[in-house]
């Protein structure tokens, strides 16, 4: 029996640490990646001055790649060559010069992002023995590539794209910023409304509900709301918020409002407890000095309550940021590649993120969609040691 | 606008506290019944509350209204012989055009609607600002000329406070009333078109078959027999995985370990817990899937992709601490005399749990499971990344199955018009699913409060 | 020296019972004998508590005396503190809870429904079985009382009220300087003291005390006492006491309740020397209880 036991709980932390080394794995290669720096120069008959966004930005940058390798002439393989450089390089070029337009007729040294399938090359993901038919590097592409880091012109540094850049079809140029927008603010809308409802009911429940039919209904109702499964939470924001008060799709708003309804019940018996751990004697004596009996909750119980509260209403939160399915249904799945500008605003979350880049072919999503994963659960560790914190400084005991 | 008007609101209330409060204090009455904050906070209830609900409902019901209010000025010939969908389509043109967003040449009637849009609009957002103005002074004169020094400013405050605390507390309510309503009203829609009994009872799920807009009411096949049997046979795979591993880890949790250990063991047990579903999801797809896919091969079996049995084992592993935290609870209410008697009668330890413990914690352990299945019944994540879309009615464990959860993410991801049996579809098997799952917690708490009580 | 008691000092505001009205609640108890109530603060008759199904107080008629200390004893579960919270209507924030017959302060029925409970309790303070100061600092401790009532406006009235209340309560010179420590880091006598303190703070014009040294060991219990005797001379004291030394020691009356019922009820020299009733004799002699 004891071996047993002692058999199950290794097995269940076991498979916790093999989910968690799986995910480092795949994940850790997404917090580098692999740059190329070569000159482009700007050249002002391809750019206005008056106009900076305007020029013909992939022409430039096409140029000063293949300045780097005079000797390839040939039309298809100037094509090759130009695939080891991330489609998205022309667009950040543009930014730059848009933004500082003194550079026109200058020369540039431009790092940018390789492509993904170079990406994941040089990280190994994609390795040299195999055929040349089933890797979606050519041996032609690695000759040019071996010349690149031969010329140290390769780098790997942090990727902060993967913190700044919003959503690419670009795995090498996707990154996380307008999910993290979007959770943000579907999580500040559920705190503003979780928050000051899920305690305004506790205290009632808690402090001024009288003994009736009316006040039992409300009580099986919240501990029956705290097990109905996100996904149906998900029908009623679509059914109700989409449907029938027609409010805007995939907005943080409306996933907040989703959200919330889920963590009400969570804050509310959490409020609850942390309002029965106040001793009576502190209600009587506020009582007893002639306080109202709200003046006793308000001003004495309320106050002590609060580290539990705030502790509960973290942990709430933290689950509210992990859910993905009540999302999924009001459409915060969209493909949006700039971030949120407010809640109306058609957004994704860290959680549904994940899943679109779970779904999506390319190679370079897998490490990205573990690396996203192992951002998410950043979040979730620093909210719940938030709320441990809390807990352990300023738990009272009476 | 809308942030114009709660601002105006905002600075109204605090306008009306300072006043009021600045009012009892000046009056200089040392026989106030109530501290003068409470006079302050009175009539900012009730300049703040009512001009609040105003600008809600008014926010709530200017688009439709102005909606209305476009269509019926449109030109006979414009709506004329279109239905539902093409005015929407029509009244989004018109919109799109009011804000410059303009894609083809609009037409002289749409062009004007436009600007009727735009100018209703302002209207309606003036209107607005006056009536929440008007509401606001209204209400507040009222609350001020009742200012008197015996005036019980602080019960009335508290009154209302009280009625705000009950709507809170309703809110509850009313989320499983919109759960109900949305869930039954939808249904019934379905069921009108579907019969019921083809849905409960019919053995093929093909609801993707529709091709084009004529087609729906006639093709498809919405029989969720087998559907049903899919979500069963995944949350039965993981009961087998966490059932075990779940009570095992609780007795030795409960009867054998070390308080140290326990205080180590069980938070990081509870973290399996935590982990978010999506992340469940994608290990199975990135880790379980493949190893299980390989491992078939290894035994000369063909394993699926997307097999009920890695959803069901990834799932099972989520589902552990439920069961350990729940049995566990169970075994520790066994009281400590029930311990005592065997032990006095010379059992070993092993002997207790398996002919004492198990028997008399059996009630609370059978409540755990009964949550757990519960869970894994609703779980979505997992299947909706593991699990398959086709609906095949298997036992086997290496197919793909696809369950409840899977069909209705599927059925409602991307463009859902609420009219086509197959998003109504959706909220009927959403139906299913909140009975069944509310219908487990009820007699799990039942089952564990019973337990409770025994022992207490 | 009851009598002394009872008419050095007057509240403002006291309005005494007609005479005959006396006569009759002390005649119903014990004979002519008894030193008459001169100045009834409060007068109670036929109160009956109920929780839920529980007659908790049967019938109950007696008269509290202005400036005097009136004991309550009798063995637990008597009903004595749920008595005593009666009239403050502390028994109103219990919801099973129902009171019949008439409490009047002053001449005015507490149990009205126009009466407001919350200055009901700001004129009828409370001290209770274990010292209970808010997890707040001594200063605010005192402070809130007359903050919530409106009674002071400003630092300097407050920290005046502050000092005088502690000073009445002779918790001054101990805590003088620590103002801002929390309260709940006194010793416990000094926290009784200090609950006592912030009863005072709200001016009321009666206090009562719930056992109020049943956690105290017995320096502090005497020094409690030596308090109540003083604060005598400005309030009325009513005490819960399971000791009857206690009893015998800080009160002029005193109150008998057994089952529910009160007993006997009369000037505490003859409830403790010569009692009128077989019961009560039996319990001070520590036959049961």
């Amino acid at each position: 029996m004891r071996i047993y036991g002692i058999g199950a709980i290794g097995i269940a932390l076991g498979l916790l640490a093999v989910l968690l080394a799986s995910l480092i794995s795949t994940g850790a290669a997404s917090f580098v990646q692999t740059h190329v720096r070569f000159d482009v120069v700007i050249d002002p008959s391809m750019v206005d001055a008056e106009a900076p966004g305007e020029g013909n930005y992939r022409a430039i940058v096409r140029d000063g790649f293949e300045a780097l390798f005079p000797e390839v002439t040939n039309r298809r393989d100037q094509r090759d060559l130009q695939r080891i450089v991330s489609s998205g390089a022309q667009y950040m070029l543009r930014d730059r010069v848009v933004a500082q337009p003194d550079l026109i007729g200058t020369t540039v040294s431009l790092k940018v992002p390789v492509s993904d399938p170079f990406d994941q090359f040089a990280k190994g993901v994609i390795p040299r023995d195999v055929p040349e038919e089933q890797r979606r590097v050519s041996d032609k592409q690695i000759v040019w590539w071996d010349a690149l880091v031969a010329d140290g012109r390769i780098s790997k540094p942090f990727n902060w794209a993967l913190f700044f850049n919003s959503d690419s079809r670009f795995p090498e140029l996707a990154g996380l910023r307008g999910a993290i927008v979007g959770s943000l603010f579907a999580l500040l809308v559920c705190f503003l409304i979780s928050f000051p409802v899920g305690i305004a009911a506790a205290i009632y429940l808690e402090e001024f509900a009288p003994k009736n039919r009316f006040v039992d209904v409300i009580e099986v109702n919240i501990n029956n709301l705290a097990a109905v499964p996100s996904v149906i939470f998900g029908l009623l924001g679509l059914a109700v918020f989409l449907n029938f008060l027609g409010m805007p799709r995939s907005a943080p708003l409306v996933g907040g409002m989703v959200l919330s309804l889920m963590t009400l019940p969570t804050i509310i018996i959490a409020t609850r407890a942390a309002l029965k751990a106040v001793p009576p004697s502190i209600r009587e004596a506020a009582l007893g000095v002639g306080a109202s009996r709200q003046q006793a909750v308000f001003h004495h119980a309320l106050p002590l309550a609060m580290p539990g509260i705030l502790t509960g209403t973290i942990i709430g939160l933290a689950q509210a940021l992990g859910e993905t399915a009540p999302l999924l249904l009001i459409g915060m799945n969209a493909f949006i590649t700039s971030d949120p500008g407010g809640l109306t605003d058609p957004a994704t979350a860290l959680p549904t993120q994940i899943f679109i880049w779970a779904d999506s072919p390319e190679r370079g999503f897998v490490s990205r969609t573990s690396a996203a994963i192992l951002v998410l659960i950043g979040f979730l560790l620093v909210m719940n040691l938030l709320a441990i914190f809390l807990r352990q400084r300023f738990e009272r005991k009476w | 606008m809308l942030l114009a008007a709660l601002l105006l609101v905002i600075g109204l209330s605090l306008l009306a506290y300072f006043g009021s409060r600045f009012r009892a204090v000046a009056s200089g009455r040392k026989d106030l019944h109530s501290l003068p904050s409470y006079h302050g906070l009175f009539v900012a209830l009730w300049v703040g509350l009512p001009s609040l609900l105003i600008i809600v409902v008014w926010v709530g019901l200017q688009e439709p209204v102005i909606d209305n209010l476009l269509l019926s000025s449109l030109p006979e010939e414009e709506i004329a012989g279109k239905d539902v969908g093409q005015v929407g389509l029509l009244l989004g043109e018109i919109k799109n055009v009011s804000r410059g967003q303009i894609f083809k040449e609009p037409s002289a009637s749409v062009q004007a609607a436009a600007d009727r849009y735009v100018a209703w609009q302002v209207i309606a957002d003036r209107a607005m600002i006056a009536a929440a103005l008007a509401i606001a002074l209204a209400a507040g004169a009222l609350a001020a000329i009742r200012f008197r020094p015996q005036f019980r400013a602080r019960q009335s405050v508290e009154r209302i406070v009280t009625w705000l605390m009950v709507l809170c507390s309703v809110l509850a309510i009313l989320t499983t009333a919109g759960i109900v309503l949305s869930l039954v009203f939808e249904a019934l829609r379905f069921f009108a078109r579907v019969p019921f009994w083809d849905f409960f009872f019919g053995l093929s799920w093909e609801p993707q078959i529709a091709l084009r807009e004529d087609q729906i009411a006639g093709a498809g096949a919405f029989g969720a027999i087998p559907v049903f049997a899919g979500t069963l046979l995944i949350a039965f795979i993981a009961m087998l995985i966490a059932g075990p591993i779940g009570l095992l880890a609780a007795i030795y949790n409960a009867e054998y370990a070390h308080p140290r250990f326990r205080a180590v063991a069980k938070p990081l047990l509870e973290i399996l817990a935590g982990v978010p579903t999506v992340v469940y999801g994608f290990f199975a797809v990135l880790t379980v899937a493949p190893a299980l896919r390989e491992f078939g091969a290894l035994l000369g079996l063909s394993v699926a992709p997307n097999s009920a049995l890695a959803a069901g084992a990834v799932m099972g592993i989520m589902i552990i601490p439920f069961i350990s935290s729940l049995s566990d609870d169970a075994l520790s209410a066994v009281p400590q005399a029930m311990r005592d008697g065997s032990y006095a009668i010379g059992a070993t330890q092993a002997e207790t749990i398996r002919q004492v413990l198990l028997p008399a914690a059996l009630p609370g352990i059978v409540g755990g499971f009964l949550l757990a299945i519960s869970r894994a019944i609703g779980e979505t994540m997992i299947v909706v990344m593991a699990a398959g879309l086709i609906a095949t009615l298997t036992a086997n464990p290496f197919s793909g199955v696809t369950t409840v959860t899977v069909q209705i993410v599927t059925l409602l991801i991307g463009d859902t018009e609420f009219d086509s049996p197959k998003t109504l579809a959706a909220f009927a098997l959403g139906l299913v699913l909140f009975v069944v799952t509310l219908g487990l917690n009820v007699i799990a708490l039942r089952i564990v409060q019973k337990y409770r009580e025994k022992y207490e | 020296m009851q009598l002394e008691a009872a008419e050095t000092i007057r509240m403002e505001g006291t309005v005494p019972m007609d005479g005959p009205h006396e006569a009759e609640a002390v005649s119903m108890e014990s004979p002519a004998a008894e030193t008459a109530i001169r100045d009834v603060k409060i007068a109670a008759r036929g109160v009956d508590v109920y929780y839920g199904q529980t007659h908790a107080i049967k019938n109950v008629s007696m008269d509290v005396g202005a400036n005097e200390v009136t004991a309550f004893i009798g063995p637990s579960g008597c009903g004595k503190s749920t008595f005593l919270r009666a009239i403050n209507r502390m028994n109103d924030t219990i919801d099973i809870c129902r009171v019949t017959g008439s409490i009047k302060l002053d001449g005015s029925d507490i149990y009205d429904p126009k009466v407001d409970v919350v200055q009901l309790r700001a004129r009828v303070g409370m001290v209770f079985q274990k010292p209970n100061p808010f997890p707040k600092s001594i200063y605010d401790n005192i402070a809130y009382g007359p903050r919530i009532h409106g009674l002071v406006s400003g630092k300097a009235e407050t920290d005046l009220v502050v000092e005088r209340s502690l000073r009445r309560a002779g918790l001054w010179e101990e805590v003088k300087d620590r103002l801002p420590a929390p309260g709940t880091g006194l010793s416990g006598g000094q926290q009784q003291r200090l609950c006592i303190a912030r009863a005072i703070a709200v001016e009321p014009e009666v206090i009562l005390m719930d056992e109020p040294c049943s956690a105290l060991d017995p320096i502090a219990t005497a020094r409690i006492e030596e308090l109540i005797d003083e604060l005598r001379a400005n309030y009325t004291i009513i005490i819960v006491t399971h000791s009857m030394q206690q009893a015998a020691r800080v009160s002029q009356r005193t109150a008998f309740f057994h089952l529910g019922d009160l007993v006997e009820f009369g000037n505490t020299e003859q409830v403790f020397t010569m009692p009128a009733e077989q019961k009560t004799q039996d319990y001070i002699t520590g036959r049961f209880g």
